[in-house]
């Protein structure tokens, strides 16, 4: 199987609030690293790659960010035009057409449109020969999809309408997006998880999906926001044994607070640390695969620095 | 400004927020208390995580509500003076039920229910579930059988999704305009005219006829039903906005959430939907500062003695300095991320009306069971004032 860098698509998805978009962002810079023209596309109009790399409303724009390293927005209203002029070629039919609104009925109405349209894009940025004219050729496209339902339910659009319209050019291209996401030596399917109960169980559900609806493989997971092992179990029942001792007493100075406040956290700690190992190891036998492990970053927000951190863990482990 | 003054004199509380905040968590919570208060209450639910259905008592999606078997609170302690009904929602099967109920005959409901576009539409479209939530709140509350009833949001990116759901679902029912230019021939051609034969015959090319004619079938056997069914939907919305409705915002004490509650709260009061309080999950309590406000400690001076403190505190210990170093580097990580949640809920305030914010700490383990819940409803139920208490009790 090629390494996950050398694929041409990547489509990252997990629950909401897992970090997809930073993982999402961290993987393209280790792309962009690695010299391979990259970009990274959201989905979900959210500008979440804005304000990671600091920039101002990528939008639907392919923006370089770094060198090596593009980010882009899709709308997916913006792409069907795109879609369309590609189709119709003949400008004065195509202005009718939108200025009749039949596409916009059109488009609302169909139901997975949008899906369409939007995979539709995240195809046509992946290919060597792009459609729109002086695109530029990346070596990687890096999607920032949607949480896992919604996820899923766009990577089968294209399945779909390959099955319900059985002529014509739709059908084409929704079989030709099709075939292409789902080789493995050109896309990659991941899935971002927390070392929580509900995302590793989605996370399981969203592999057992993609097998069952799409015949596909769940590449790759990355279990983001571990906490690291800071004690061993003799040195945890000790500080437990402090802190209760310490609750139990009865000086109530300052130092004393922070003493019980400071050993009380351990505590914590030392608990969440335990429940997650104990969560990535429910996940490796369900899945039955190794999961990238990315730490948990004690950082107020994941700005750049934080995102070259993870990029630094992704580097090693890929 | 606790949940139960929020809820005061409410029959409807729709737990809102973006995904992985706890909002299922807090939904069931609440129902739990409000039902041990007395009251006959009801929760509806999306997915809720397997540990937390079997405490409820919800195997499967059953689409109807159940109660709680009393003796499960009996036997954690807890006094349920009320019942707890629960229900995990099926969209697909809330959906299939609606064109039932509105189809005018046997034939029109089996074609719409066979229809590939609505297959389609009932399984993915984004907003159709969330619009089958707020359908089926509008059935339990016209058969009027509860005092509250509490709706466990699907988990949105967009919270937007979920307050335009009924508005998308009409422009949809009516896009019927659609449905004259499909039938060309008849009506619709004098509409559209000859450039619209054009057009359609361009959009025929397009498409691949057969998707037309899936689309085209759809809308010709949903028009007898749209009327029903758009009128629905405006009831559904206008329950939305009742006064004896309430949305609570439930977030977490990060960055994007809080933007998120922020966002979502802007657009109920331009949507003039009732707003209840933000209820922000998993925070961080700074426990020094807790103290300080409490009086009788300087923060800065008592952070540079802890290292120090801590060694003396584990003396007889095996490697009590490295022990106390690494526990003194862990609770500076701690209190940078009490640091941000305070910032960021500062943030929130500075927007919201006063006094609507509801904080429930970060809790030494997740929440799965009845008892979990009896925890959060420590904080959820409790004034500011309690829950400053409760916090600096756990130190003193």
């Amino acid at each position: 199987m090629a390494r996950i860098l050398d694929k041409r698509l990547i489509f990252v998805t997990g629950k909401g609030g897992v970090g997809k978009s930073t993982v999402a962002a961290a993987l393209g810079v280790v792309a962009a690293r690695a010299g391979k023209r990259t970009v990274v596309c959201e989905v979900a109009q959210q500008e979440r790659m804005s304000a990671l790399f600091h920039q101002k409303g990528v939008g639907y724009q392919e923006t370089e960010i770094a060198e090596n390293l593009f980010a882009f927005s899709i709308d997916p209203q913006k792409a069907l035009e795109e879609y369309l002029l590609l189709q119709i070629k003949v400008k004065p039919l195509y202005d009718l057409m939108f200025r009749n609104r039949i596409f916009t009925y059109f488009a609302a109405a169909t139901p997975g449109m949008r899906e369409l349209v939007t995979i539709g894009k995240v195809w046509e940025l992946s290919q060597l020969d792009r459609r729109v004219k002086k695109g530029v050729k990346y070596d990687l496209v890096i999607v920032d999809a949607q949480a896992t339902g919604h996820g899923i339910a766009m990577l089968r659009t294209p399945k779909t309408f390959g099955d319900i319209a059985r002529v014509g050019p739709i059908k084409r291209q929704a079989e030709t997006i099709y075939e292409f996401i789902t080789d493995p030596s050109l896309t990659s399917v991941c899935a971002v998880a927390l070392p929580e109960e509900m995302p590793v169980n989605e996370t399981l559900d969203f592999k057992r999906r993609l097998k069952d609806e799409l015949e596909l493989k769940l590449d790759r997971v990355f279990m983001n926001g571990i906490y690291p092992v800071l004690f061993n179990e003799r040195e945890a029942s000790s500080i437990e044994l402090r802190y209760e001792e310490e609750v139990a007493g009865s000086d109530r100075s300052g130092v004393a607070i922070a003493r019980r406040a400071a050993l009380r956290a351990a505590v914590a700690e030392h608990g969440r640390a335990h429940a997650h190992h104990e969560q990535v190891e429910r996940l490796k036998e369900g899945a039955k695969q190794e999961p990238v492990e990315l730490p948990f970053l004690f950082s107020p927000e994941i700005d750049m620095d934080a995102i070259e951190r993870l990029a630094d863990i992704l580097e090693e482990a890929l | 400004m606790n949940v139960g003054e929020l809820l005061e004199g409410k029959q409807i509380c729709i737990c809102a927020g973006s995904g992985g905040v706890g909002k299922t968590t807090t939904s069931a919570a609440i129902a739990m208390e409000m039902a041990a208060r007395g009251g006959k209450v009801a929760v509806l639910t999306i997915d809720p995580a397997k540990r937390l259905a079997n405490a409820l008592g919800l195997r499967e999606l059953g689409n109807e509500e159940r109660l709680v078997d009393p003796q499960r609170f009996a036997e954690q302690g807890i006094e349920m003076k009320g019942e707890l009904w629960a229900m995990m929602l099926d969209a697909k099967r809330t959906f299939d039920d609606l064109i039932e109920r509105h189809a005018p005959d046997e034939e029109t409901r089996d074609r719409v229910l066979g229809n590939r576009i609505y297959q389609e539409l009932s399984n993915a479209m984004a907003g159709s579930q969330e619009y089958m939530a707020m359908e089926k709140l509008y059935e339990l509350h016209q058969e009027a059988r509860y005092d509250l009833l509490v709706l466990d949001t699907p988990p949105t990116r967009n919270a937007l999704d979920f307050i335009q759901a009924p508005e998308r679902m009409t422009r949809f029912i009516e896009g019927r305009s659609l449905q004259f230019f499909l039938r060309p021939g008849r009506l619709g051609m004098r509409v559209v005219g000859r450039s619209g034969g054009m057009l359609f015959s361009v959009l025929k090319r397009i498409t691949g006829i057969d998707l037309l004619q899936d689309l085209s079938d759809f809308f010709q056997s949903f028009g007898d039903m749209a009327k029903g069914f758009s009128e629905r939907a405006q009831r559904v919305n206008d329950l939305l906005a009742e006064k004896r409705t309430t949305f609570l915002l439930v977030s977490a004490p990060e960055r994007e959430p809080i933007d998120e509650a922020v966002f979502f709260w802007r657009r109920l009061r331009e949507a003039k939907l009732p707003f209840g309080g933000v209820i922000v999950n998993k925070v961080h309590p700074d426990y020094l500062q807790v103290a300080e406000h409490a009086g009788g400690l300087d923060i800065e001076q008592t952070l540079e003695q802890l290292p120090n403190e801590l060694e003396r505190s584990l003396n007889g210990t095996e490697a009590a300095a490295s022990l106390a170093r690494r526990i003194a580097q862990n609770f500076s990580n701690y209190r940078l991320l009490a640091e941000r949640d305070r910032h960021n809920i500062e943030r929130l305030t500075d927007h919201l009306p006063a006094r609507r914010v509801i904080e429930v700490p970060y809790l030494d383990t997740d929440v799965h069971d009845l008892d979990g819940l009896a925890e959060v409803n420590r904080y959820l139920f409790s004034s500011d004032t309690e829950r400053r208490e409760i916090l600096n009790r756990i130190m003193v």
